[in-house]
């Protein structure tokens, strides 16, 4: 059975039709086209797929689309602003925190949330924070740096 | 695929009634890190009547904990019990468990609620609620009823809910004021991590610093959590030394009972019970002396 709803995505509302069983992943590339939340393993596992809920990490693999509706969702397209880098994408570019670039929208996302949550990260607090995200190119170094250039610049703004 | 429906209940009391009405075809999913995660994997396909119960509020609250019971409703996340002042300092192996529970993704929708009806031997908060004398409360739309743990948590993946029964609370005894608690997890890598052997300790000091009470629970070397009863009464009345919280940790492994798995052969586990339920111990103490927090 399909539910016509709405899901709410980077502020804008994108009128979709789901089954209950469809999972949130999928309904964002699939439904509303946005593909830069990727799909890794499918079943949270890898972090990939990481968007925001309500501000919140979320594996969107493995969360039901419908049980979206009505929340906030955020993906790594909201995360510029009128063409600008965030300053998180900036670093991490400057700082050659992506090499492949496949995990780099689940690290930008869990990265979001946790400068949100804490200004002022220490490295094992930025790595416990990317503890759900795996990165096979990095080896993680130059990812945590760019958080914690990123974290210093934004409370030195 | 086709043919699934789909529930959001607005009130317990709806959720209730669409349960009772759709049987046991149904199923119940909250933050879906067992149940949509295990669909995704190929474990076990989602069942074909949905019935999503994330908007009910009233089951997502904390009371108490101070003079009177803790009452924290099943929809209370990992996530919050690992960041509740309240509970890191009284709860503090509830507080340990949750903090330990996947990624913070995982903690963000993962329940308390889900994390016991999935029932598995692992479970990070089983040992804690276990040596707290936690009970379940089982609602339907026929009454309510309350199960102590041990009683809830019937086998891998077993749990005591009959159908139509939604685990609507958990229900955590008053602690005496001298005591500590702690858990403890073996594990590979800090997060993404399921226990090799987990442990959770409560210790109760009396006026003289002697214990007064230890109990022990074990994770992930049986069936079930469980607690530890003969290195739990090795140390009732004595004094907490070093010796004899080792020797109760060194009991502690009698009450086991592992399985040789892909994370770890049975005789590793049983070695390691020792080592864990002493760090458990230990932390627990020196919670219960004001030394750590």
């Amino acid at each position: 059975m399909r539910y016509p709803v709405t899901l709410d995505v980077n502020g804008i509302s994108y009128p979709v039709e789901l089954e209950p069983g469809r999972s949130l992943l999928d309904a964002l590339r699939y439904d509303v086209g946005l593909t830069g939340t990727k799909e890794g393993c499918d079943d949270s596992e890898c972090g990939a797929c990481m968007v925001l809920l309500d501000g919140r990490p979320l594996n969107s693999c493995s969360y039901l689309a419908v049980q979206a509706v009505g929340r906030a969702i955020t993906t790594v397209e909201g995360l510029a602003t009128d063409g600008e880098l965030h300053p998180l994408q900036r670093n991490f570019l400057e700082e050659g925190g992506v090499q492949c670039g496949f995990c780099t929208p689940g690290m930008l996302i869990s990265a979001t949330a946790l400068l949100r949550a804490n200004a002022s990260p220490t490295d094992d607090e930025v790595r416990l924070a990317l503890g759900g995200n795996l990165c096979r190119c990095t080896g993680y170094g130059k990812i945590v740096s760019a958080v914690l250039r990123t974290a210093e610049e934004l409370r030195t703004a | 695929m086709t043919g699934r429906t789909y529930a959001e209940p607005a009130t317990l009391d709806e959720a209730l009634r669409v349960l009772g009405e759709l049987g046991p075809g149904a199923g119940v999913v909250a933050g879906g890190t067992d149940i949509v995660v295990g669909a995704r994997s190929g474990k076990n396909p989602l069942p074909d009547a949905l019935v999503a119960i994330h908007r009910l509020a009233e089951l997502d609250s904390v009371a108490g904990g101070s003079s009177e019971p803790l009452r924290l409703g099943a929809l209370v996340t990992h996530g919050s019990i690992e960041a509740s002042p309240l509970l890191r300092e009284r709860y503090s192996a509830l507080a340990d468990a949750s903090a330990l529970v996947g990624s913070p993704a995982t903690r963000h929708v993962g329940t308390l609620g889900g994390n016991l009806c999935n029932a598995s031997p692992a479970m990070e908060v089983g040992s804690p609620l276990l040596v707290y004398g936690a009970s379940v409360e089982l609602t339907s739309s026929g009454g309510s009823r309350t199960l102590a743990v041990e009683d809830f948590l019937l086998g891998p993946g077993k749990s005591a809910r009959a159908d139509g029964e939604l685990l609507t609370g958990v229900s955590v005894p008053v602690l005496p004021e001298r005591s500590g608690s702690a858990y403890v997890r073996l594990e590979y890598r800090r997060a993404m991590e399921i226990a090799v052997v987990g442990a959770a300790a409560l210790v109760v000091l009396d006026g003289d610093g002697r214990c007064a009470e230890a109990r022990i629970a074990l994770t992930a070397v049986a069936p079930t959590c469980l607690r530890a009863g003969a290195a739990e009464a090795s140390l009732a009345g004595s004094e907490p030394t070093t010796e004899a919280l080792a020797e109760a940790a060194r009991l502690s492994a009698d009450a086991a009972s592992p399985i040789d798995d892909v994370r770890a052969p049975a005789d590793y586990r049983r070695a390691m019970v020792p080592v864990i339920v002493r760090r458990a111990l230990e932390s627990a103490l020196a919670r219960a002396r004001g030394e750590e927090r």
